[in-house]
């Protein structure tokens, strides 16, 4: 007997490989996708018995393929595709091209919508089944699996190669936002130890070190592997302080408050180790300078010890980099911590007036935050509770609801 | 981001519907079916049911540990919950976009609430 979770390990790290190799060598990745699907599943309950062959890879590519076989005879395209069946009945052992890059380009394709991207790259890619990836993401998996079908029917007829080298930037840029969306979206608080409950976030980190190890590879994207590896360790070092970011009665707990004794700081070195390279060798990204940010904040001993003014340098160039609202409000967060609330409330007033912002509770409790900094009690309790009036997450309003009763 | 649409259907539009010619009625349910099948299509679609009308209701209130159910609407007002749709969208201007392309809606028959879900997840910081 083999551990369950061993052999789930096993498959989710092969699974792109085998996936590659059966679509180069079927040229359909919509039936082949299916097929590989089948194939995961007939291993992972026969693995467990038999343990893991010599050859998971293999294994895998001859199941799925002898599988999909089956469907294409058994389907009304039969004379079509009979020729190519004829011959070469036996994948044999793992092909010695790598084909997991081009898997992750197509998954992350710019004719589809994002939220496909995002099931098809974790169902192919991570070889996650339908189901986990709808109890990631709290939807029925009705749901998931239709957009992954329609995704795979868009996809009918793309070219299964790397995209021409001017696309290259372009196409990794879509491709690592897809990794950090999964990151971000990802259900942390309902994971667990059960095969169905898998962490999404702990996916993307995976995913982001396939990618990271795939563009170190390629020759051709050696300009890229800065902000690769920026992601990373973007979340890496943010997933390195998930345990404090939940109090004991799953409160929220913020930056400034949490027990630093809780931080990871396996992940915290390679984090820093990652964006430390990065930096000094790489073009410069938003992706590493987030996690320059986090870095700089993974450093400081006490909330206190943070060097804000670093963090403020990186928000300014973050923010002449990629401009997103969001951004910018950091960035007056930054500048508050710096020349003070006073200045904080100046500058939140300037940043506001953008539409997304307005009526945006973040917004409003960085507003609280400034007024109760400078002691105008009654103003921040009143942005306190407009703010959690405004979010959609219980979590976070009970803890800007507990901020106003202390002013109370 | 998941949106709870509830179709408010104002007080009689069934009984409105009912009284409409099979040509017409068919090509109000097309509209629905149509909008089914294209939200189902961009794998947006949770969940949605048409309810029985409100007289059908029972109404459960507890008090001092007992229970008290009374048949009949929940509460008087000039609409009736007719029916709800789940989605899970981009945006909310999507899910209004959605709202706006219910049947009832262009006949002024009725009005709809879009509802943000909440979440228990965490904020980023």
């Amino acid at each position: 007997m083999t551990d369950a979770s061993d052999v789930e390990g096993l498959l989710r790290a092969v699974a792109p490989r085998a996936l590659g190799a059966l679509v180069r060598r079927r040229g359909d990745f919509e039936d082949a996708e299916d097929a590989m699907q089948e194939a995961l599943l007939v291993a992972a309950t026969e693995w467990q018995v038999t343990g893991p062959p010599h050859d998971p890879t293999a294994w895998l590519v001859r199941v799925a393929d002898r599988r999909l076989i089956d469907s294409w005879r058994s389907s009304s395209s039969r004379r079509r595709r009979e020729e190519s069946l004829a011959f070469d009945p036996d994948p044999g052992p793992t092909p010695t091209r790598d084909d997991s890059l081009e898997l992750l380009f197509l998954c992350c394709h710019p004719s589809l919508p994002l939220p496909s991207q995002l099931a098809l790259t974790l169902r192919a890619v991570g070889g996650l089944t339908t189901d986990q990836i709808a109890h990631g993401f709290l939807v029925p998996s009705a749901t998931i699996g239709q957009r992954i079908s329609r995704a795979k029917a868009t996809l009918r007829g793309a070219r299964f190669e790397l995209p021409a080298p001017a696309d290259l930037p372009e196409r990794v840029a879509a491709v690592a936002a897809v990794i950090y969306l999964v990151f971000t979206e990802g259900h942390t608080a309902s994971s667990g130890a059960s095969l169905d409950r898998v962490d999404l976030a702990d996916e993307a980190v995976r995913l982001g070190r396939l990618l990271l190890a795939l563009v170190q590879a390629h020759p051709m994207l050696t300009r890229q592997e800065g902000e690769v590896a920026g992601l990373l360790a973007l979340m890496l070092l943010t997933h390195s302080r998930r345990a404090a970011r939940t109090g004991r009665d799953g409160e929220l707990v913020v930056l400034a408050d949490q027990d630093r004794r809780l931080w990871d700081r396996a992940l915290i070195d390679e984090g820093v180790t990652l964006i430390t390279g990065a930096l000094s060798a790489a073009p410069l990204g938003p992706y590493q300078l987030q996690a320059a940010i986090a870095a700089v904040h993974a450093e400081a001993a006490t909330a206190g010890d943070t060097d804000w003014r670093e963090i403020l340098g990186l928000y300014d160039l973050l923010v002449s980099w990629a401009p997103s609202p969001m951004t910018r409000l950091n960035r007056v967060v930054a500048l508050a911590m710096v020349d003070g609330p006073a200045a904080g409330l100046l500058a939140l007033d300037t940043a506001a007036t953008d539409p997304t912002l307005i009526d945006h509770h973040r917004t409003h409790a960085v507003r609280a935050h400034f007024l109760e900094s400078v002691g105008d009690t009654s103003g921040a309790r009143a942005e306190y509770e407009l703010a959690a009036r405004l979010t959609h997450s219980i979590p976070e309003r009970r803890h800007l609801l507990a901020r106003a009763a202390r002013l109370a | 981001m998941k949106y709870l649409i509830l179709i408010h259907q104002n007080f009689g539009a069934r009984e409105q519907f009912a009284s409409f010619t099979p040509t017409m009625q068919a090509s109000a349910l097309a509209a629905y079916q149509k909008l089914n099948a294209d939200l189902v299509a961009s794998g947006e679609y949770v969940s949605g049911e048409a309810l029985d009308a409100d007289t059908s209701a029972t109404v459960v209130r507890g008090s001092e540990g007992t229970y008290v159910h009374t048949d009949g609407p929940f509460a008087e007002t000039k609409e009736m919950l007719a029916g709800f749709y789940l989605v899970d969208v981009a945006s909310r201007e999507r899910a209004i976009e959605i709202a706006e392309r219910i049947p009832e809606v262009a006949a002024g028959a009725a009005a709809i609430e879009v509802r943000p879900v909440l979440t228990y997840d965490w904020p980023e910081q």
